[in-house]
Parts: C-alpha cells; sequence; structure tokens
C-alpha cells in the first residue's frame, strides 16, 4: 500500500495552493485527482466562460498571472493552462485519473480507497470544487419528457442547443450569461429570476473587483460575519467577464429581449408556474447593490479618491415589468438549470455531513482530527471559492495541518512505548 | 445575534423570545413542525363561519388563548347578505396582517423605531373566471398591490429593506405567490 503524509482530493486552483504550501513546509503529499488537472475548468466549462475577476486578481501561493492584460478576465481554457503551469512551477505530485472512493479512519490516520489502490496517510484535505455537482430543484421530475434539460456543466455552445425556446432557470452568472448568449443566438429565452446578487461591472470607473478588494469586502472572515450559514448560500454574483467590460444585469438582458419571469415554482397542466415573488427579489437585489455602491463611496471619500474617480452614476433600479406567472412547455424545446451547486462527499463517511449532505467544518477545519476542506464558498473568507481567494485559506489550513501532525506525534509517542 | 444594536426601540415584537425559538428549532428540527387549523360551517346562503383554535407546534398540542371565529359572505350586489368579508378579502387581510407583523420584527430587530405603519391593498380580479365566462381567465386575482406607508426612525432605504426583508420571511407572501398543493376531501 502506498503512504503518504497528506493526501489532498482534488488537483483544481484549491487542491494546487494547499499542495503548494505543503511543498514550502516540505510535507510529503498527493493529490488525487478524478480527471486531469483543473479538470472543471478543462471539462465543464462552456466556450465562452470568463472569469468574473480581472486577471490581477489571480493571486496564489507562489504564483500570479504575469500576462499583459492585467484588466483583462481569463477565458475559461487560459485558466487550465494558467493552473497547469502552476502544478509545473513546483512540480506538484498530481495522481491522474484517480477517483477517491472512500476514505476511512484509522487510528494512525487515514485510508483514502481509489478506483487506482489505497493510500494510508495522516491527514486528509478535500479539495474537489464547489461547482462540479449541479443542485437542480426537484421540480426537473415534473417537466414533460420531451424537453431537454441540462446543466451549465453540460451547457457549451448555443448550437448545441435545437433552435426552439428556452427556459433559463436561475439569474446568478451561469443563468445570465447562458440567457444572454442563447438569446443573441436568436432563440426565444425566458429567464426565471429567484434570489440574485445584482452588481455593475464596473463603478466609478473601477472595476467591482477592485472596489470589494479595495475595501476589504473580500477579505471578510467567516467567524466576523453576523451569519456564516446565510453567507454561504448566497448566489453567485451575477457579473460576467468581456472584454467590453460590460454590466449583464436583468435590465440589460430585458433590453436584449429576454423575458424575465419569477423564480420556476411549480409545474401544472403542462406549464410552467413561475412565482410572484419577482418584484420583491429585484427590489432586494436594488437595495443590496446600493449598500454596497454606498460603502464604496463612503470608502472614496475617507481615503481623499473622490477626485480621481469619475462621478458617482448609480445603476438605474431595476425596471419590473409585470412579469408571466405562466409559460406553456409548447413554447420551449429546452430547460437549463442554473440553479447552483450542491457538491457532494460520497467517499466521506456521513457522520461527517450535515442532514443535508455539507461537510460540516469549522472554517475549513473538518470534526475529524487531520481532516480539512478547501474551496467552498466562504470557506474562511467571503472569497474562499475564487480562484484569488483560497490562497489565504490554504496557508492558514496548511498551518493548523502542520500543527495537527506535530500533537499528533507528541502525544502518540508514550502510548506507542507503552 | 442575539444582541439588539438599539435598545430603546419598542415597537412591542418580543424579537429575543423569537431568536430563541430559531436557535431552539435549528437544534430540534422536529420542533419546527406546525399545523393549522380551522373548523368551518356553513350557516345561510353564502354565509359560513370558519372558527380557529387549537393548532400543533413545538412537539405538542396548541391552542389559542380563545376561540376566534370569523363570518365570511359576499356582499349585497352579489344578491348576498352581506355578513362578513368575501373569502378572497380573507386572503387580503391574511397577506397585510403577515406582512405587518414581518414588517415590526424585522425592524424591532434591526432597531428600528417604527411609528406608524399602515397598508392599502388593492387585488384586481376578473369575475369572468369565477362565473365561467371565460375559460382564459383565472379565477383568483389577476395582481395584488400592498402600498406601504411607513413612518420609522429610519433612511428610506432602510425602510424599504425592511418590508423586502418581510417578503422574504413571510409565510402568506410566499402561499399567494408560489403553488401550494392543495386536497380537498369529502369524508
Amino acid at each position: 500500500m502506498r503512504t503518504t503524509t497528506v493526501v489532498i482530493v482534488g488537483a483544481g486552483q484549491a487542491g494546487l495552493a494547499m499542495s503548494r504550501c505543503l511543498t514550502d513546509r516540505s510535507i510529503d503529499h498527493v493529490l488525487l485527482e478524478r480527471g486531469e488537472t483543473a479538470n472543471s475548468w478543462r471539462t465543464e466549462r462552456w466556450d465562452s466562460l470568463r472569469l468574473l475577476t480581472p486577471n490581477w486578481l489571480t493571486r496564489l501561493p507562489g504564483w500570479r498571472y504575469t500576462g499583459d492584460d492585467q484588466d483583462g478576465y481569463m477565458a475559461a481554457r487560459d485558466v487550465t493552462e494558467f493552473l497547469d503551469a502552476y502544478r509545473r512551477s513546483f512540480d506538484a505530485p498530481v495522481e491522474s485519473g484517480t477517483t477517491v472512493v472512500s476514505v476511512t479512519a484509522r487510528s494512525d490516520g487515514y485510508l483514502v480507497e481509489t478506483d487506482q489502490g489505497p493510500w494510508r496517510c495522516r491527514c486528509v484535505v478535500v479539495a474537489a470544487g464547489a461547482c462540479s455537482s449541479p443542485k437542480i430543484p426537484a421540480l426537473a421530475a415534473a417537466v414533460p419528457s420531451d424537453i431537454a434539460q441540462l446543466a451549465p456543466i453540460d451547457y457549451r455552445n448555443p448550437s448545441q442547443l435545437d433552435s426552439g425556446g428556452v427556459l433559463v432557470v436561475g439569474a446568478s452568472a451561469s443563468g445570465a450569461q447562458i440567457a444572454d448568449e442563447l438569446r443573441r443566438s436568436g432563440r426565444d429565452v425566458t429567464l426565471a429570476v429567484g434570489d440574485h446578487v445584482r452588481l455593475p461591472r464596473s463603478y466609478r470607473g473601477m472595476d467591482i473587483h477592485w472596489w470589494m478588494d479595495t475595501i476589504g469586502q473580500l477579505d471578510e472572515r467567516y467567524d466576523e460575519v453576523e451569519d456564516i450559514t446565510r453567507a454561504r448560500r448566497l448566489p453567485s454574483l451575477q457579473l460576467i467577464g468581456s472584454p467590453e467590460r460590460r454590466t449583464l444585469d436583468l435590465n440589460a438582458l430585458a433590453g436584449s429581449g429576454v423575458g424575465l419571469v419569477g423564480r420556476f415554482a411549480g409545474v401544472s397542466s403542462a406549464k410552467a408556474q413561475f412565482s410572484g415573488s419577482f418584484a420583491n427579489f429585484c427590489a432586494a437585489a436594488d437595495l443590496k447593490q446600493g449598500r454596497l455602491l454606498d460603502l464604496i463611496d463612503e470608502f472614496a471619500s475617507d481615503h481623499g479618491l473622490d477626485a480621481e474617480l469619475t462621478e458617482a452614476d448609480r445603476p438605474e433600479p431595476t425596471a419590473i415589468p409585470a412579469p408571466r406567472t405562466e409559460l406553456a412547455f409548447s413554447e420551449i424545446t429546452t430547460i437549463v438549470w442554473a440553479t447552483g451547486f450542491r457538491p457532494q462527499f460520497p467517499y466521506l463517511d456521513s457522520d461527517l455531513l450535515d442532514h443535508k449532505g455539507a461537510v460540516r467544518h469549522d472554517g475549513g477545519v473538518m470534526e475529524q482530527p487531520g481532516m480539512y476542506v478547501l474551496g467552498l464558498p466562504f470557506t474562511r473568507r467571503r472569497k474562499s471559492s475564487f480562484l484569488d481567494g483560497v490562497g489565504p485559506d490554504a496557508l492558514d489550513l496548511s498551518g493548523h495541518l502542520v500543527q495537527h501532525l506535530e500533537s499528533v506525534s507528541t502525544s502518540r509517542r508514550p502510548k506507542m512505548a507503552g | 445575534m442575539t444582541t439588539i444594536e438599539n435598545p430603546t426601540v419598542e415597537n412591542g415584537v418580543n424579537v429575543e423570545a423569537l431568536l430563541g425559538a430559531r436557535e431552539a428549532m435549528t437544534g430540534a428540527r422536529p420542533a419546527a413542525q406546525f399545523q393549522w387549523r380551522a373548523g368551518c360551517e356553513w350557516v345561510h346562503g353564502t354565509h359560513a363561519a370558519t372558527t380557529v383554535q387549537s393548532f400543533f407546534g413545538v412537539g405538542a398540542e396548541q391552542s389559542h388563548r380563545q376561540a376566534f371565529t370569523v363570518d365570511t359572505d359576499h356582499p349585497e350586489i352579489f344578491a348576498s347578505e352581506d355578513n362578513g368579508p368575501t373569502p378572497p378579502e380573507m386572503v387580503l387581510i391574511g397577506l397585510a396582517g403577515c406582512l405587518t407583523a414581518g414588517i415590526a420584527t424585522v425592524a424591532t430587530h434591526r432597531g428600528i423605531q417604527l411609528n406608524s405603519v399602515k397598508a392599502t391593498i388593492e387585488a384586481d380580479m376578473d369575475l369572468a373566471g369565477i362565473l365561467g365566462i371565460d375559460a382564459d381567465v383565472r379565477n383568483g386575482f389577476g395582481n395584488i398591490t400592498v402600498r406601504y406607508e411607513i413612518d420609522a426612525d429610519a433612511t428610506d432605504e432602510e425602510i424599504k429593506a425592511v418590508v423586502a426583508q418581510s417578503q422574504k420571511r413571510s409565510a402568506v407572501f410566499d402561499t399567494v405567490t408560489n403553488p401550494t398543493n392543495v386536497v380537498v376531501e369529502v369524508v
């Protein structure tokens, strides 16, 4: 049986960041990767997808974007190359094509069973990604079988769909971008809108992510926010990374002819039914955006930046038409479920999961000593699931892991002697 | 989380008790399972009397401090005796009561003193639905508009945020805006 000190599950941004931290601390480890490095970026992203964050905001432990387009947004295929280069830069010990089957606690650590044979180790870091298992509502089962249904991880480009109408469910980054792209391809598109986080692409001449980074919002810690459960559940930012730096909000989508409706709430008599809560979700998103922009204005004024910045021109409120509350399935041929993700941990003991199947952890430290989780939304910081945000978490958790190894070897010595 | 920003706020809502219940039910989910009940009896014509008293929650049978009976009927324009609100108006009463209670609760939690809260509701209905004149017209309300006038020690944006949060956490708003499975049996 092969033995190592730390098994990292997954070789994406989180796994590689942890690998780099462990390499720097000379801790023997291996990354078990179901596919290849950066597998999700490589195989589960649509063709036109670009990062929501500008290139300069792409920093990992010992690695950063060094290209010429600091303010641009990296395409998914470039992210794959970026992470592959990161892996090569410190020769990360990635075992590709290795799917973890189970993780079992042993007296001296863990036994990790894989489809390529077992590993014995002292610690396990789960870094399997936050965006690989779509969360699709139970409602999907009630949709007539002649309608094609897919999640964003299966979507590539409009040519993959037939030319009929499309219902896109979910107005966060994925749903808004896919609805926009399908509408531009000439299709009739309806977008079902629930809770969403509205943001302008840039404000007062600066990228919104520059602002969130600068005012410290992305660094907010898990033990400082009022309600961490809620913070971890927040939908992704309604943004698009495009060369023209455009804002993709509901007003822009409505302007290009996307039909906006409320949350997809039911199926009845061959019709999709939409919630009447549309206006409130829009009002709440506008208010929340306004509060962030207030914080930014306050910061700018406190730091004497006003002279360098453009006018504080606020985005128009979301125009709320009287949305239709029903859509006959005969009007569409495809549904895209852009309803978020629910990471799955089939290899973990159910004792380590909550009643919804999510890993129980305190800032990435799991209940079983020596087990860690990395890269989930708000693991330790608001930016934890961002490419730029996982690095500080990996540094923190690798420090915790080293302390764990030291405390275990100290406490174990007398026992082994006895 | 359990501290209130402004202890001088007096809206008459015991937020500490609600937060305590939230915390207790987070750890004991079956306690959060409630059942609401009503008993209805036909009186005469379109007049019915509906009574509520018992309900189930926190793992046990519960009771209002007394039985409450509400008469519903239809106005004289429908050749009825007008012994009470119409049932659709009762839905509006439920919606207004629920949103307003939510506003008081959320405002208190956020340390906002309310001075007055008034709402008007308008709900459009095309009678061609219930009278069977046009099968394409629904029976229920086509559109409901609730307009709040709120005087509170807070900014307009803060007041709007309280009203938005109240909708987000309202049982009646959810029931009215989202499909609900209804089973009607004859025993």
